[in-house]
């Protein structure tokens, strides 16, 4: 079906358009500048906003730590159920909500693309099983290999080409998108409960150094052209003075970028920018981090911003969690994955009263306004470690609105309220900035050529929001925004419209992006390989990979390698 | 003859996957690396199996085709108010996927085999949490295995060889040598006494230390397997150490070590029975081990205290990774059990137990447990898919399942299939049919399709498709 979006202002900050009033065409699931059929939908949406379907760079949405965290969890969903339709399937949130649900509330909001950010490659089917479950939405997952073994041997080997090739087969095997590190090194060392104290500190039985990790991976990533960068979870995150370890993580591949390239993605940054020395001594470390991106032209982060809710935190970070649970005494579940991983889930609260949670709710937000440059900061909320994605709008509130962020202020911890820093930044985001924040900066950052913009040969994934920036002012009505921002006008999916009114009025089944990297010297799988592969796990390799009958709808990326 | 390798086995939740297949004019005629579990049943699977699905007339079970037994199923599931779907352990995520939709369309009960074995284990889980990894992470690194109330020897034969004790990783080594060092020795200590009574005429009896910790603990170098049950099971047999408890008094000896790891003193002499002296040395030991483990089976979860039991468990592990590193793990049975748990959960947020007919999902076991539902009389039909209920639930449950009108979908002939209105036989998941499987430890397995299924046996995800079409098209016209 074609379709004719009329009169609507439109955001498209990748061709520079910056709410224009112009109409959009759509056709055969593309944009067009000329309709061939003539037949077609016309949508009015004069006096409303027309952006690109959003993009989510990081949230958990699927696999088996997110699987994990819902079983924890049945207090969190009988609180919030989703009732079946003759169209939709029924479901449950909250915080961790089914795989339905998931992919639906995101529509709801207008986005369309959703990057699943750890997937432990052994479990990769489940993972892609759950995508397969989670409708209308495309999406992709990042495989974590930063404690690997392979790759730990063959950077402390300084096998640089023999780590991509394998890294590029890992990739093929689990269909994954991007090169994650989670805490490197830290991981393999909380096998035997221990941890790494900062990027220097050798991986106990390995002799390789979390710098040469992260080195070694970024080198990878340019040698096989991945439309990614590396996308890294600091060491020592969640602890006080770890802004140290996030300035020296992006410093130590400084010299590895080319040209204005990013060649690192610093995820959830709120939770890697902590300074002091304790919980007592704590501030924050935003203006520091800040400071460096905004003269760095290697580095993009997004913003992990905490919402004071009930959340389930998971992450592949076994000792953080471990950590968390001590320091809550909530019920804390472990889960190690056998020379590759672990992942840790830990329900949390954040609470306005507490003093370490209003100044993390600052930081995540101080980011925001004070990297100056709208294209390498993103708005997540690392969902569901900080809250649930289900508060991207609020966040827009606060940040299109000053006034927003003093009413939410004004009920913080006061003492946070005296020394953070964020009361007297002025800034405030225009629609432009919110549409990079949200959908072109995150396409951008993720090397979707078809995504976030609104040019002739785009994805045809619109989000239009029924509010209209030239009667209502975004700083002073900022919650007729977020209003507008949680119920989208419409949402159009490939062409269809899949959201009316804030409504699902169309399922369908979204695509799963993998990359395929080809390389010149053809890899092959040698007996050595398949044996250490034996020894190294307990399934034999051939029971390894990911066959493409586990993708719905499999949308490989070809990428062309320098090895 | 065709060989294949890599075959993964379809009956226990180790899920082997290094079984190579021999097939001969479709039928498997040798297998090799199984155990003698999966071996029968790679051999042997299929042997009673009816060629064609079942309609009950007249009382009596007729051959019918598989589209009038699909119509008949729509229509006892479309009249049902309350129907249970029931099953689901020994079936592909595939058909678990479909299975669920079913359930939501027709508003009923669906529910697992957790719901009788370790559903406890869960509601405990849902308590305090888990620590836990996936099986080579023990391989690797576990230097002190424990088994509670389970007995891996017998039913996950390949357990102990695959993942634990006597398997080889890169941080420990496997314990075969100190076990057979142990046989020889104890064989040694065999002719020594019958030398001796031969000499002496006459026979000598030696006082047994029943729990004392035997003097091969103060090797540091190697692996332990420490064993905790109600009786000597054939693994206590290759166990390092056996703690006999009492029946139904675990939950004692689990608080009195949680005691003992916390540092607190225990002002009795004897726990159920057990010197305290005895679990002193255990908990050191738990605590001066480097990676610990203990895995516990049906004996925890269902017997007094049940989830009482696991949660007693779960703390102690909990607590134990103050001093070590300490994981826990049940050792699930059906091969798919896992993996019924997960489909469940993603789908609907709920592992077993899930109740649709509000129209969304509710979860409350006690009030939505298949066994409860059926004892209370509150359902009106029922779809049990590859398991046996009426062998294995309580009379009264069973009795209420079978009054009712009753589908089965089962490659077997069992008790339920023959009690049952509609039977399907259908293929087996692993040698007649593809599918994904959970091992115990959440690692997805996909497995494969060996020899061709009789025409007229579909695959359970196939068959319950075809029900859900026929359902949707009664209700929807």
């Amino acid at each position: 079906m074609a379709l004719l979006i009329r009169n609507g202002y439109v955001y498209d900050p990748m061709n520079g358009i910056d709410g224009e009033k112009m109409d959009i065409l759509v056709e055969g699931g593309k944009i067009v500048d000329k309709l061939k059929s003539a037949e077609y939908e016309v949508i009015d949406a004069s006096g409303m906003i027309v952006m690109p379907g959003g993009v989510d760079i990081h949230s958990h949405i699927a696999g088996s730590e997110v699987n994990a965290g819902r079983l924890l969890r049945p207090e969190d969903h009988a609180k919030d159920v989703e009732l079946k339709t003759e169209i939709t399937r029924s479901g449950v949130g909250y915080s961790v909500p089914s795989t339905f649900t998931t992919g639906y509330r995101y529509a709801k909001m207008g986005y369309t693309t959703v990057m699943n950010p750890s997937m432990p490659p052994l479990e990769a089917k489940h993972t892609h099983e759950e995508l397969c479950d989670t409708p209308i939405i495309d999406k992709a997952t990042y495989p974590l290999l930063g404690d690997w073994w392979f790759v730990l041997e063959y950077l402390r080997d300084g096998k640089i080409e023999e780590c991509a090739l394998h890294v590029a087969w890992m990739l093929y095997a689990t269909k994954g998108y991007a090169i994650k590190l989670v805490n490197p090194g830290g991981l393999e060392a909380w096998g035997f409960g221990r941890n790494v104290r900062d990027i220097d500190d050798p991986v106990p039985y390995f002799n390789v150094t979390p710098r040469e990790i992260i080195r070694g991976l970024c080198k990878v990533n340019k040698l096989l052209h991945l439309p990614h960068t590396i996308h890294v979870h600091t060491n020592n995150l969640g602890k006080p003075g770890n802004y140290e370890t996030t300035l020296q993580t992006m410093k130590c591949v400084e010299d590895l970028s080319s040209g204005d390239k990013p060649c690192i993605h610093i995820t959830h940054c709120q939770f890697s920018a902590f300074k002091g020395v304790d919980w007592r001594e704590f501030y924050s470390g935003a203006e520091d981090i800040a400071k460096y991106v905004n003269f760095h032209k290697h580095v993009t982060i997004d913003m992990g911003q905490v919402i004071f809710t009930d959340t389930t935190t998971m992450t592949a970070d076994g000792p953080f969690q471990y950590i968390l649970h001590e320091l809550t005494g909530n019920k804390w579940v472990n889960h190690d994955v056998e020379t590759e991983t672990s992942s840790g889930i830990v329900p949390f609260r954040y609470r306005r009263r507490s003093y370490v949670h209003s100044i993390q709710w600052c930081i995540g937000l101080e980011l925001a306004l004070l990297i100056r440059d709208p294209w390498r900061i993103f708005l997540t909320t690392d969902h569901p470690n900080a809250g649930p994605f289900t508060s991207y709008p609020q966040v827009i509130g606060w940040l299109i609105s000053r006034k927003a962020r003093e009413e939410t202020l004004s009920k913080l911890n006061k003492r946070a309220r005296e020394t953070a820093l964020l009361p007297s930044i002025d800034r405030e985001y225009s629609l432009y900035e919110v549409a990079i924040a949200t959908r072109a900066g995150q396409a951008r950052a993720l090397g979707l050529k078809d995504k976030g913009h609104l040019g002739v040969g785009g994805d045809a994934d619109i989000a239009i929001y029924d509010v209209d920036p030239r009667k209502i002012d975004p700083s002073t009505q900022y919650d007729e925004y977020v209003k507008a921002f949680s119920k989208a006008a419409y949402t159009i999916k490939e062409g269809e419209i899949v959201v009316r009114n804030g409504e699902v009025v169309k399922v369908l089944d979204g695509k799963t992006y993998w990359v395929k990297v080809s390389s010149n010297s053809e890899y092959e799988v040698s007996e050595d390989m398949k044996r250490r592969f034996t020894e190294y796990w307990t399934v034999q390799f051939d029971n390894y990979p990911v066959s493409e009958a586990y993708l719905k709808r499999s949308k490989p990326v070809q990428v062309e390698s320098e090895v | 003859m065709r060989k294949i390798e890599n075959v993964i086995c379809p009956v226990c939740g180790s899920l082997c996957d290094d079984i190579t297949v021999y097939v001969e004019d479709n039928r498997v005629v040798e297998v090799e690396n199984t155990c003698a579990v999966g071996r029968a049943k790679f051999l042997n699977y299929g042997l009673h199996r009816k060629p064609k699905p079942l309609i009950r007339k007249n009382g009596e079970l007729k051959e019918a085709s598989i589209e009038e037994a699909v119509r008949r199923s729509a229509e006892i599931l479309t009249e049902s108010k309350y129907p249970i779907l029931y099953g689901w352990s020994s079936t592909s995520c595939e058909a678990i996927r479909v299975g669920l939709e079913l359930a939501e369309e027709v508003g009923g009960i669906i529910d697992n085999t957790s719901t009788v074995c370790h559903g406890p284990s869960i509601l405990s889980i849902q308590d305090v949490g888990i620590p836990s990894c996936t099986l080579g992470q023990l391989r690797h690194r576990a230097d002190l295995v424990i088994y509670w109330g389970s007995d891996p020897y017998s039913a996950h034969p390949r357990h102990i060889e695959r993942y634990t004790v006597f398997s080889e990783g890169r941080f420990q080594k496997s314990g075969w040598r100190s076990f057979i060092r142990r046989l020889s020795g104890k064989l040694v200590k065999k002719r020594l006494s019958r030398v001796a009574e031969l000499i002496l005429r006459r026979k000598l009896t030696f006082p047994e230390e029943k729990y004392a910790l035997p003097p091969y603990f103060i090797s540091e170098e190697e692996r332990k397997l420490v064993v905790v049950d109600v009786r000597k099971t054939r693994t206590a047999e290759v166990a390092d150490y056996f703690l006999q408890v009492k029946p139904n008094t675990d939950y004692e000896v689990l608080q009195a070590l949680r005691m003992l790891v916390n540092d607190q003193d225990l002002e009795v002499d004897e726990v159920a029975g057990i010197p305290v002296r005895t679990l002193e040395d255990l908990a050191d030991l738990m605590i001066s081990c480097d990676f610990g483990i203990l895995f516990f089976g049906v004996g925890l979860t269902m017997s007094k205290g049940k989830l009482r039991n696991v949660d007693a468990a779960l703390s102690l592990v909990r607590d134990l990774n103050k001093r070590t590193k300490f994981l826990i793990m049940p050792m699930r049975g059906h091969y798919n059990v896992t993996g019924a748990n997960v489909v469940f959960t993603w789908q609907t947020g709920y592992p077993y137990a899930v109740d649709f007919s509000l129209g969304y999902p509710r979860y409350n076991p006690g009030e939505t447990s298949v066994v409860d539902i059926l004892r209370r009389g509150e359902c009106d039909a029922g779809l049990v898919v590859a398991s046996d209920p009426v062998s294995n639930f309580p009379a009264s449950a069973a009795k209420t399942l079978v009054d009712n009108p009753l589908i089965v979908i089962d490659p077997d002939v069992t008790p339920t299939s023959m009690m049952a209105d509609v039977v399907f036989p259908s293929a087996y998941i692993g040698i007649e049919a593809e599918g994904t499987a959970y091992r115990m430890d959440h690692v997805p397995l996909r497995l494969k399709k060996v020899v061709e299924p009789p025409p007229n046996c579909l695959p359970d995800q196939e068959i319950l498709a075809r029900i859900l079409r026929e359902v949707r098209r009664i209700r929807r016209g």
